[in-house]
């Protein structure tokens, strides 16, 4: 019965999110980069970065309660590390315009050559999975060392790391790879994401991106339902219980840690295919902590809420509130108050109350799903919400 | 509680639909607009700068605020958006200025951010000139991308034949910033010039504010010329600590340098300073009358020139680049960012700061720049020479 | 050239910075050891204390303005506490930590939204910005004091904490929170007293450091406020004596690696520039890992046992 009751929710949630996707390929073709809603682009595009970035650091945080803070490191891994395998070799010269460039492989033009346009996805596709697995990488070599270490130590030594991160791709002895702490570009990024059927072009800048992020982002809800995410859980709820109830420790919290650090480095991999750059110095440790604020804002230990969360987030920050930074807002013309940085502050002023009042943040530790259920009248204010989403 | 959260979160919503509902944009009584977008950085550590040569584009349009398009009479509004200075927010400060409808944009003040921003503007065919990004990969990397003003390979020249011609010197210390585009390419171009093995290259992190070690590392290597193209919030600094630990060489720098900061900095100090610039102050008396006397009469106007009425080189590039943008809608006939970007390529204009012609990579045809020395007891610009490669 | 006379000057400075890197430091030890908290929005209250001074000392005279910065500095501190901190005195401690993130998000930006985001010039202070020589090199004055300064600081705090009846109530608090509660400890009094002693110290400290690099961004405080951390942490934390060790073979160590290439060159040990300055931030956060995987305790820090 309950299984029953499983799939078909399972089934309209599948259906639910072909539907969206769908309606992000059709608003790809809509709308042009010079029309005004063009914001909303930008806004899914970032926000699926985002909202992956937030769910991942979700897992580790909410799910398996390792307080990490080393999340803009692993970004950076998976950033570079796509945007080096997809350099085009035209351009591979101009970008190391100061190194010689030792890795001189773009998956893409390989995969292109012998496949066609078929080719040039399955090598985004190899890329980013590339990307992942390296951040994976580096996060077990990190995890070795300091998962033992306890919440704030764990904190603190996870920040450290990503700034040893940064440092390194930044040395300029390492150059010839990461193009010292220049600018890496040219490489493939959402405006050349195109599918060209017969006359018809069918661009994809904003449903590549969105399908990555929901792709790993039903992964991760994959693993969450699982015996692991069970025992991540009890991990975070009470370690010493949990290793009573015989649940390797060590070995539970470094998959969390190793898994979310892979979907980091996929987020990171995508952030770089959306600015279409990729620069060491942008991944300082304030991007994890606005990760970190976005989590909250949708409540720990929810994926949905992350999801919500990180778009609100991004929306609000490119898009509703730029008002507040350029004069007017809402008709209000006061231009010595709503001038550059009072975004910021309406931004931080309620991330504070969030996290001072409504400590559950937006969803608490409930989905979206857990909200439609109990009564009729709450489903009706979600769906109606929902619609104002979109 | 979760009814609450959830009201408001539905009531910010709806708040920013309307917002965004509102800014539409209504025709000034019947009077035409044309809006010209300033991609400038008005934060951040080229946040100065990019004030200064806003106020050259803001003198401009309070001087000629109309332009004769197609027969028809357009009031020119310009459109701001902050780019930060930062690499990561160019790209979404370049799609917020396309968004809002502007025929071609100006800016920016340094290379980073328009290389950053040149595959947005590509993708909307959008065309953008730039006023003072002298970085090749600017226009050599973007078709869109044009500028007004000399390049890094031939300011990095100028500059390493001065330090030998002139200043006679044998070992020079470069300094840039890390992952600078501005610093580091110029330096690069300036070594190129000088002779590797005469030059001791090292770039300091973002967020540095301890420069004094550079200047012992100078100190110690016995270096006879300190070269510090970097952004004017760290020359301020350079050249305190250089006073303090008695630098003993002169300190060369590039454009960026030729800014009030520098000479209010330098004021009253032993410290040596060369710089290369587009614009020497005095060259059309008029015009430095009628800016400054503008400046004077403007209190905000002021305070972005950093509190004095000296004219910096940037605020002029900025003054010409709004009169290229209204050359080239003329000439355009309308206001359609395609029909700006088709006639850029043949426009020619002679400003303030000489002629201005496009060649067919987008570069500003110029062989010259001005030498000046930074006279520190009067607090001003003393003129040295006018330089080409010869 | 000599060895001496070529590394005495990264010496110094270091000494400087590590100096003024202790007196922020002693605020986070001081917090840590009896909440338990890693106060993420000290580093920015200490570029506050900067930017409170830039403002002042355009309006009054500087006798007036360094106290009232100061007093401004510690309410600022005490307001932080008593605003985000109390409430969540019962909450899960990720919670205060994500509080603390919170309230450095909003000084950063509240401090990017009244600057507008540009670099202010911090003020010379008569004196201790001069002009001096030593040992051959030429120096502000405030390099050569700030490690006494500091000393002497550190000398009365230390005083404080072993002779007064606050110094007893903090001792009790940081050694068991319920107990010290329980006999009678006004535990809200002695928090507040210890956010204001670390933002009284880490205003001092913000005076040194900026006469010494005069330049304040609303990001002025997160390096220096991390690496303190690191110190107190690398001293073992709740410890002052050790937080001040720490703090100045931090700032030694990162004033010599921006200098190292310069140093190995000099001294012909190596012929061309390897780039060490790039890891001058780094080199902080490796020793932090390395202290506290191997003993994270830290130098001077007590075994604490975990209570099931």
């Amino acid at each position: 019965m309950l299984q029953k009751k499983d799939n078909k929710k399972n089934f309209i949630a599948l259906i639910v999110v072909a539907l969206f996707l769908a309606l992000v390929l059709v608003l790809d073709q809509v709308i042009k980069p010079t029309d005004k809603m063009s914001m909303l682009l930008t806004v899914l595009q970032k926000g699926s970065v985002y909202a992956l970035a937030a769910v991942s650091m979700n897992l580790l945080n909410g799910f398996t309660g390792l307080f990490s803070l080393g999340h803009a490191g692993f970004m950076l891994v998976g950033a570079y590390t796509y945007a080096i395998f997809t350099i085009p070799a035209e351009s591979r010269d101009t970008v190391y315009q100061y190194y010689d460039a030792a890795i001189r492989v773009s998956f893409p033009e390989v995969l292109r050559s012998g496949l066609g346009s078929f080719g040039t996805v399955l090598g985004v596709v190899l890329a980013v999975v590339l990307a992942g697995l390296v951040a994976a990488v580096f996060a077990w070599l990190i995890g070795l060392p300091v998962l033992k270490l306890k919440s704030d130590y764990l904190a603190i030594a996870t920040l450290g790391f990503a700034e040893i991160i940064r440092a390194v791709f930044q040395w300029g002895k390492l150059g010839p790879v990461t193009n010292g702490s220049n600018l890496l570009k040219s490489f493939e990024r959402i405006s050349t994401f195109k599918l060209t059927v017969g006359e018809t072009t069918i661009k994809m800048s904003t449903f590549v991106p969105v399908l990555i992020a929901t792709v790993c982002i039903a992964l991760i809800v994959l693993l969450v339902n699982s015996t692991y995410g069970r025992s991540f859980k009890a991990i975070r709820d009470d370690e010493i219980a949990a290793e009573a109830m015989g649940i390797n420790l060590a070995k539970h919290k470094m998959i969390s840690f190793v898994t979310s650090s892979f979907f980091a480095g996929v987020a990171g991999a995508t952030m770089a295919m959306v600015l279409g750059i990729a620069q060491a110095s942008n991944f300082k440790s304030a991007m994890t902590y606005e990760i970190l604020l976005m989590v909250v804002l949708g409540g720990i230990g929810s994926i949905t809420g992350s999801v919500i969360g990180s778009v609100l987030f991004v929306a609000a920050s490119e898009w509703w509130l730029r008002g507040l930074d350029s004069g007017v807002f809402l008709g209000i013309n006061a231009p010595g108050i709503f001038r550059n940085g009072f975004r910021l502050v309406v931004f931080s002023v309620i991330i504070m109350v969030v996290v001072l009042f409504f400590r559950k943040g937006i969803m608490g530790d409930k989905e979206l799903p857990d909200l439609l259920k109990p009564r009729a009248k709450k489903a009706s204010k979600k769906a109606s919400k929902k619609e104002v989403t979109k | 509680m979760k009814k609450v959260i959830a009201l408001i979160l539905a009531l910010v919503m709806a708040l920013g639909l309307v917002a965004c509902g509102n800014d539409s944009d209504a025709d000034n009584g019947g009077e035409k607009v044309v809006k010209i977008g300033v991609f400038e950085p008005q934060s951040g550590d080229n946040g100065a700068g990019g004030k200064q040569e806003i106020l050259g584009m803001q003198y401009a349009n309070h001087e000629t605020p109309t332009v004769e398009i197609g027969g028809e009479t357009y009031k020119v509004e310009l459109v701001y958006a902050d780019n930060a200075s930062s690499n990561d927010k160019a790209a979404s400060a370049a799609q917020t200025l396309i968004s809002s409808g502007v025929s071609l944009v100006l800016g920016s003040y340094g290379s980073g951010v328009s290389i950053a921003a040149g595959d947005t503007f590509a993708t909307a065919g959008m065309p953008a000139i730039g006023v003072t990004c002298t970085n090749p990969q600017v226009t050599s990397e973007c078709d869109v991308y044009f500028r007004i003003c000399f390049l890094d390979p031939f300011q990095g020249t100028v500059l390493a034949n001065y330090a030998k011609s002139e200043l006679g010197a044998s070992k020079a210390y470069c300094l840039a910033k890390q992952g600078d585009d501005y610093s580091g390419g110029l330096c690069n171009y300036f070594i190129e010039a000088f002779g590797k093995d005469n030059c001791v290259y090292e770039q300091f992190p973002e967020g540095t504010s301890d420069y004094s070690t550079y200047i012992t590392n100078a100190q110690n290597q016995g270096c006879d010329v300190f070269f510090a193209p970097v952004s004017t919030e760290a020359a301020a600094q350079i050249i305190a600590k250089a006073d303090t630990q008695n630098l003993g060489m002169p300190i060369l720098a590039g454009d960026t340098w030729d800014s009030n900061v520098i000479l209010d900095a330098a004021k009253g100090t032993k410290v040596e300073i060369a710089v290369t610039t587009f614009y020497q102050e005095g060259a059309d008396a008029d015009f430095d009358a009628a800016i400054k006397a503008w400046i004077n009469s403007d209190a905000t106007a002021k305070a972005n020139n950093g509190g004095n009425d000296e004219l910096a080189a940037v605020t002029v590039m900025g003054y010409d680049a709004y009169y290229v943008a209204l050359e080239a809608l003329k000439k355009a006939g309308s206001t359609d960012p395609a029909d700006v970007l088709a006639v850029l390529p043949e426009l020619s204009y002679t400003g303030v700061t000489g002629a201005i012609a496009f060649d067919d990579i987008g570069d500003a045809k110029r062989d010259t720049a001005f030498v000046k020395a930074c006279n520190t007891e009067t607090g001003k610009w003393d003129f040295v020479a006018e330089q080409g490669i010869n | 050239m000599d060895l001496l006379q070529s590394t005495l000057p990264y010496l110094i400075s270091g000494i400087s910075v590590g100096g003024q890197y202790a007196l922020i430091a002693i605020g986070y030890t001081m917090v840590y050891g009896i909440l338990r908290l890693i106060n993420f929005a000290h580093g920015d209250v200490f570029m506050v204390a900067g930017l409170v001074m830039v403002y002042l000392s355009a309006a009054m005279p500087l006798y007036i303005a360094i106290p009232l910065m100061i007093l401004l500095t510690v309410a600022l501190g005490f307001t932080i506490e008593r605003v985000a901190y109390k409430p969540l005195r019962n909450a899960p401690r990720m919670s205060v930590m994500i509080s603390a993130i919170g309230v450095s998000y909003l000084i950063q930006n509240l401090a990017l939204y009244i600057t507008g985001g540009l670099n202010k010039n911090y003020p010379a202070i008569p004196w201790i910005s001069d002009k001096v020589t030593i040992f051959g090199m030429e120096t502000t004055r405030v390099t050569v004091i700030t490690p006494f300064l500091t000393v002497i600081l550190v000398a009365a705090l230390v005083l404080l904490i072993n002779h007064t009846k606050i110094g007893m109530a903090m001792r009790a608090v940081s050694r068991d929170f319920e107990t010290a509660q329980l006999m009678g400890i006004k535990i809200n009094s002695v928090i507040s007293a210890t956010f204001i002693i670390g933002t009284f110290l880490a205003a001092i400290g913000s005076m040194l450091y900026f006469t010494n690099y005069p330049g304040v961004v609303p990001t002025s405080g997160g390096m220096p406020g991390l690496k303190a951390f690191v110190a107190a942490v690398f001293g073992g934390i709740g410890s002052i004596p050790g937080a001040v060790i720490g703090a100045f073979i931090i700032g030694i160590c990162e004033s010599i690696i921006k200098g190292l290439d310069t140093i190995l060159v000099v001294n012909g040990v190596i012929t061309e520039q390897v780039g060490f300055s790039t890891f001058s931030d780094a080199f902080t956060f490796a020793l932090l890992i390395i202290v506290l995987v191997f003993k994270p305790t830290g130098l001077f820090g007590e075994k604490t046992t975990d209570k099931v």
